[in-house]
């Protein structure tokens, strides 16, 4: 069984390439038990590949993947379902179900991977969208008639209704604007301290890194270049971190910018 | 070198599509016979696979079994032949034309709307989605699809033979002076087991076809509109390829004892 000390997700040596594209080159990266860590990273360095790999969405080529301290990596069917039962996840376009209104979006895995009936998961699904903001009204809307903003409440919503062990963010605050980014940032640290969660959140939004996270990483070319406490990051020693931090397009950070 | 090269790639894409394809329909099959089953999934698809498709069905086949009969009628009244207009149309409706018109026009209605709804659903994340909450995409979205698409057709496909069949009634009564009670009754005298059965086996496996095509096309889409775009253009000329190609097999298997 796992204890205290061991870490809630490990990735070691992970690597996956896509034709000739090496996008994970031998990552390594810990996430503890109940804490809130941020990975950065300009657009296209891996980060979501890394959040899919854990999930199993894809396959890494190498490396191995933890999840309280079982190796998850090349799990399948029923016992891959069982790790998933441990995860919430709010995608960067929300990825709700058009076809399904906004309540059974958010109960969609309580039904589904848990097996609860539906009018008690309906139950749930409305006090779940009560504390992202969302009033019961909002609850037999269909997801097309929602803004932006909305979207991704009840995205949080879904990710947080089954009381995961584990939530993943991955870019939550990306399309919005900077008061409703902060809203969600918010709700983001509400609702993993209310639910007691470890999460990871990538972003390259620097504003909601420092408001989320207790670490930050930073992603680049495959590997984890640095990572510590968040009031360290202004103070990281790193040019790479102090060049993406700051957004200059002077640095060690060269854009591939083909012609 | 490059013409190699081309060769090669155009022989890897070939291996890894059939490949993929192969994994994807058994994956497909095999989630037919492992729970969980969605009823309501599968009756929604029904509805949406069967129950809507039936207007445009119904008008091809009506049409159809009319052409139908003003041609026989012309080559067979050449050899003094009319009464076998009736039994031919009857034939020709049940075995091939029924199946076939019906295949290839829940084809275009079907297998787009498929590919469409899945490939969209691939690229906004929302198959990912599913896999975060722990149901598997395959049996959520494929196996409803492929079991309401097997059941739906031969059904469709009954109500297409008779309307075919009732095209070329009137047809013949109403323009080629055939009396209707004759007509008929050398319908129900003509009509046999294999007739029937042959089309509506054929009209389950092209519904197999049909259903597999669209969700095989979607789930494999990517980009964004343009490859939803032409994941939905794959998915109808595939199968519509495929039900033309199944149609020459089952009709050698079916028929082959003469």
């Amino acid at each position: 069984m796992a204890d205290a000390l061991t870490p809630k997700v490990e990735l070691r040596g992970v690597k996956k390439r896509f034709g000739s594209k090496i996008v994970l080159d031998g990552l390594d990266l810990t996430i503890g038990r109940g804490e809130s860590l941020v990975v950065i990273g300009g657009s296209g360095t891996g980060k979501s590949v890394m959040i899919k790999c854990v999930l199993g969405i894809l396959k890494p080529d190498a490396g191995q993947i933890f999840v309280d301290g079982k190796e998850v990596t090349k799990l399948r069917g029923g016992a891959r379902e069982d790790v998933l039962r441990k995860f919430g996840m709010l995608f960067q376009g929300a990825a709700l179900f058009d076809s399904l209104p906004v309540w059974e979006n958010v109960a969609f895995g309580l039904i589904q991977g848990h097996g609860v009936p539906r009018r008690k998961a309906k139950d749930i699904a409305v006090e779940k969208l009560g504390k992202v903001g969302l009033g019961p009204d909002v609850a037999m809307l269909s997801p097309a008639e929602l803004s932006g903003g909305m979207q991704k409440r009840v995205g949080l919503a879904r990710a947080i209704a089954a009381n995961p062990e584990i939530i993943f963010f991955d870019e939550p605050t990306t399309g919005l604007d900077p008061i409703m980014a902060d809203v969600i940032n918010d709700l983001i640290v509400a609702t993993v301290k209310d639910v007691g969660a470890t999460a990871l959140s990538i972003t390259h939004d620097m504003v909601s890194s420092r408001k989320i996270s207790d670490r930050i990483a930073m992603l680049y070319q495959g590997k984890i270049i640095w990572q510590g406490p968040t009031s360290e990051i202004d103070h990281s020693g790193n040019a790479y971190v102090d060049q993406f931090i700051h957004g200059r397009a002077e640095g060690p950070i060269k854009m591939e910018v083909r012609r | 070198m490059n013409v190699f090269a081309a060769i090669g790639r155009v022989v890897l894409n070939f291996f890894s599509q059939t490949g993929r394809l192969t994994v994807f329909t058994a994956d497909a099959v095999s989630g037919v016979v492992r729970p969980p089953v969605y009823w309501t999934l599968i009756v929604q698809q029904m509805i949406r696979i069967g129950f809507f498709s039936l207007p445009v069905v119904g008008l091809t086949a009506f049409f159809t079994g009319g052409v139908l009969a003003l041609q026989i009628y012309n080559g067979a009244s050449r050899y003094g032949a009319e009464t076998f207009v009736p039994v031919v149309v009857l034939v020709g409706i049940t075995r091939e034309l029924g199946p076939v018109i019906a295949g290839l026009m829940v084809a275009g209605r079907v297998a787009a709307a498929i590919a469409a709804e899945i490939g969209t659903m691939r690229v906004t994340e929302q198959i990912d989605a599913l896999t975060t909450l722990s149901t598997n995409p395959i049996k959520y979205l494929v196996v409803p699809r492929i079991v309401a698409a097997v059941i739906s057709m031969p059904i469709l496909v009954a109500i297409a033979d008779s309307i075919g069949v009732f095209g070329g009634y009137v047809a013949s009564t109403e323009a080629l002076g055939f009396n209707g009670a004759v007509y008929l009754g050398n319908t129900v005298n003509g009509v046999t087991y294999d007739d029937v059965s042959s089309g509506l086996i054929k009209a389950a496996v092209f519904g197999f076809i049909i259903a597999l095509m669209g969700c095989y096309n979607g789930f494999h889409s990517k980009g964004g509109a343009q490859g939803v775009g032409s994941a939905t253009t794959n998915a109808v000329v595939s199968a519509s390829i495929l039900i033309l190609a199944a149609n020459y097999i089952l009709t050698s298997v079916i028929f082959s004892h003469g």
